[in-house]
């Protein structure tokens, strides 16, 4: 399965040069980015790893795209997203989000059902990466 | 006012004191800017006195009892006439209220002065409310939307393009298991949201706790499928305020991120709803059923900028605000009101765009719009330029309708969105582009070509209706 968080997933993987016009959008709105890594890609964990601080000063988008490589090269089996940030009044929160590296393999989530009572159902989404320790759980 | 003010009998409105042409409206003062067509005869002026008074403290003949109050507190003041370009007979009245008119946080009771009793007045032919002006003193003594823009975007985690959904079709006859499977396939295939249409309530077809119950199979199913939030508007509108609330609480228990409630349901319904949702973490979907009664004709009625105004004051998260491009009632430039009145914090009056006042929202959270009703992914770059990235799309028969399925319908609708903000953010023309950017996409998406070579030429080029009228009205697209 491919895990379809973030603005550009329906789309083929963003090439390095894709990446860099996305970067030069945001930083031309002044929104800084940022870089998040995680491998528990369960939709409700908000907090992905940051990669460093937020990147406030950082203009050129060759410096973004310089970090995105640092991050892949010290987690290759992780998911990356880069994120640009709008810090205006009214808004203040993310104004873009994409993965910019996925794993080799995305095993994906298994749908637990409990029956309850009146027909009822609970549903657990699971991530089969989980059952693997932190660190471990996806093939580089 | 002269001593003639007191004798029984029946005076003019404009010499009771409801026309002030010299009154300077203060900043706590609610402001209404009326379209009147007085009858034959009757003066603006005198018509616009006679609505300011209708509206607030007169009545049709002198009664001494007005002499116990601090009567020109309460009257309301019309302050300005003026004449509609191009449109004999018909002026723009501006009439001032006093804030002390009105209870605090209550559409209904502000509805109640404003339209009550007003738009049947014999005196004039047509009467339409254009524009209201909200101070900051009214509006922040109502809740405003349970959750906003920002905070939805973040529960989903979704950001940087418009939000994409679809209403389930067929509307009606669907069992509960068909209807699930509708949902489940449209959400797989890349939609955020699905949705109930507003006359889906509890029918003998389908009852609600049934269609409750399979719609969050399909929505926790596509989760899992996809590692993204979705969700079902689940629609609660009832009969009563204690059916409507159980059907919520239901669909909390079972982990909706959303529910729905029709405009049917009545001002002081909706704002019940708002707050059970602010209460209960729960966003709230408003379906504007029935609104084009009242909105549509130019003449007479309420414009919806004015309705779109006290939904976001009332508390909704969610509001249908129009499509420009697919088969509903649209005008361009009022469709742009609509939004700025939705979305932003402070906006500026704009008469290309029908709005007559200023109005601050005083950081009370933005509505997200909704556009629905006959678009397609062959007008993604139309609907990206007119609408923005704030918004729900709401493909339905365009998902639906997908020679080879819903799911590919919703992923060809996926393709097309992600694909045009890309180009955008790359600083391409995307309007002019559109056509090319889409093929491009396609190329990688046999689910986007397809769509396209169904319903790539399908439009609605037809004249709007209600468009503004203080300057020449641009053509429709």
């Amino acid at each position: 399965m491919r895990i379809t968080q973030g603005t550009f997933s329906y789309l083929p993987d963003l090439t390095d040069e894709d990446i860099t016009k996305q970067v030069a959008y945001v930083l031309d709105r002044g929104w800084p980015c940022s870089i998040e890594f995680t491998d528990d890609p369960h939709p409700r964990n908000s907090y992905w790893e940051m990669w460093g601080l937020p990147m406030f000063d950082l203009k050129d988008p060759a410096g973004v795209l310089l970090e995105i490589n640092e991050c892949r090269k010290t987690y290759p089996g992780h998911y990356i997203r880069l994120n640009a940030y709008d810090a205006r009044y009214g808004r203040q929160t993310t104004a873009l989000s994409f993965i910019v590296q996925r794993p080799a393999e995305e095993p994906g989530f298994r749908l637990d059902r409990t029956e309850v009572a009146d027909r009822r159902v609970q549903y657990r989404t699971h991530p089969y990466a989980l059952d693997r320790p932190q660190g471990e759980r996806y093939a580089r | 006012m002269s001593a003639g003010r007191w004798s029984a009998g029946v005076i003019p409105y404009a010499e009771m004191g409801y026309w002030r042409p010299d009154y300077e409206p203060k900043d706590s003062d609610i402001l209404a800017a009326f379209r009147i067509t007085p009858q034959q005869g009757v003066p603006p002026e005198e018509a616009g006195a006679a609505v300011a008074g209708e509206s607030s403290t007169a009545t049709w003949t002198v009664v001494w009892t007005d002499r116990l109050t601090s009567y020109e507190n309460y009257q309301a003041k019309c302050y300005k006439v003026e004449p509609v370009p191009g449109k004999e007979g018909e002026f723009i009245a501006y009439i001032a209220y006093d804030l002390d008119l009105f209870e605090e946080g209550s559409i209904a009771n502000l509805t109640s002065s404003i339209i009550g009793n007003v738009f049947g007045f014999k005196a004039l032919k047509a009467l339409r409310l254009e524009d209201m002006r909200i101070p900051t003193h009214y509006v922040k003594t109502f809740q405003g939307p349970a959750h906003g823009i920002v905070m939805e975007r973040e529960y989903l985690g979704k950001f940087g393009r418009p939000i994409l959904g679809a209403t389930v079709k067929p509307k009606l006859g669907l069992s509960a298991r068909n209807y699930g499977r509708v949902v489940y396939e449209a959400l797989r295939g890349g939609l955020d949201f699905t949705k109930d249409d507003e006359n889906i309530n509890s029918q003998p077809f389908m009852r609600w706790r049934d269609r409750f119950l399979y719609c969050m199979e399909g929505v926790n199913k596509a989760q899992a499928a996809s590692g993204e939030i979705k969700g079902h508007y689940l629609n609660v509108t009832a009969g009563t305020m204690e059916a409507m609330y159980e059907r919520a609480e239901f669909a909390k228990d079972l982990g909706s991120v959303i529910v729905m409630i029709d405009l049917t349901i009545g001002y002081t319904a909706i704002q019940s709803m708002a707050n059970w949702a602010r209460a209960n973490g729960v966003i709230l979907h408003l379906h504007r059923a029935g609104h084009s009664t009242y909105t549509r004709q130019k003449s007479h009625g309420v414009s919806f900028r004015v309705i779109a105004k006290w939904m976001r004051l009332a508390g909704v998260d969610h509001i249908h605000a129009g499509t420009v491009v697919g088969k509903l009632e649209g005008d361009p430039n009022s469709v742009a009101g609509f939004y700025d009145t939705l979305r932003l914090d402070r906006v500026a009056a704009d008469p290309v765009k029908g709005l007559y006042f200023d109005q601050e929202w005083a950081s009370m959270p933005g509505v997200m719009p909704v556009a629905s009703g006959g678009i397609h992914a062959g007008q993604m770059h139309q609907l990206l330029h007119y609408l923005d990235e704030d918004v729900v799309l709401q493909f339905g028969g365009g998902t639906i309708g997908h020679p080879m399925g819903i799911a590919a319908g919703a992923a060809a609708n996926r393709v097309a969105l992600e694909a045009m903000i890309k180009a955008r953010n790359e600083g391409r023309d995307f309007l002019a582009e559109g056509s090319d950017i889409l093929r491009a996409a396609a190329k990688h998406s046999r689910e986007l070509d397809v769509a396209l070579s169904t319903w790539g030429d399908i439009t609605f080029t037809y004249e709007s209706t209600d468009t503004p009228d203080v300057v020449e009205t641009p053509v429709s697209i």
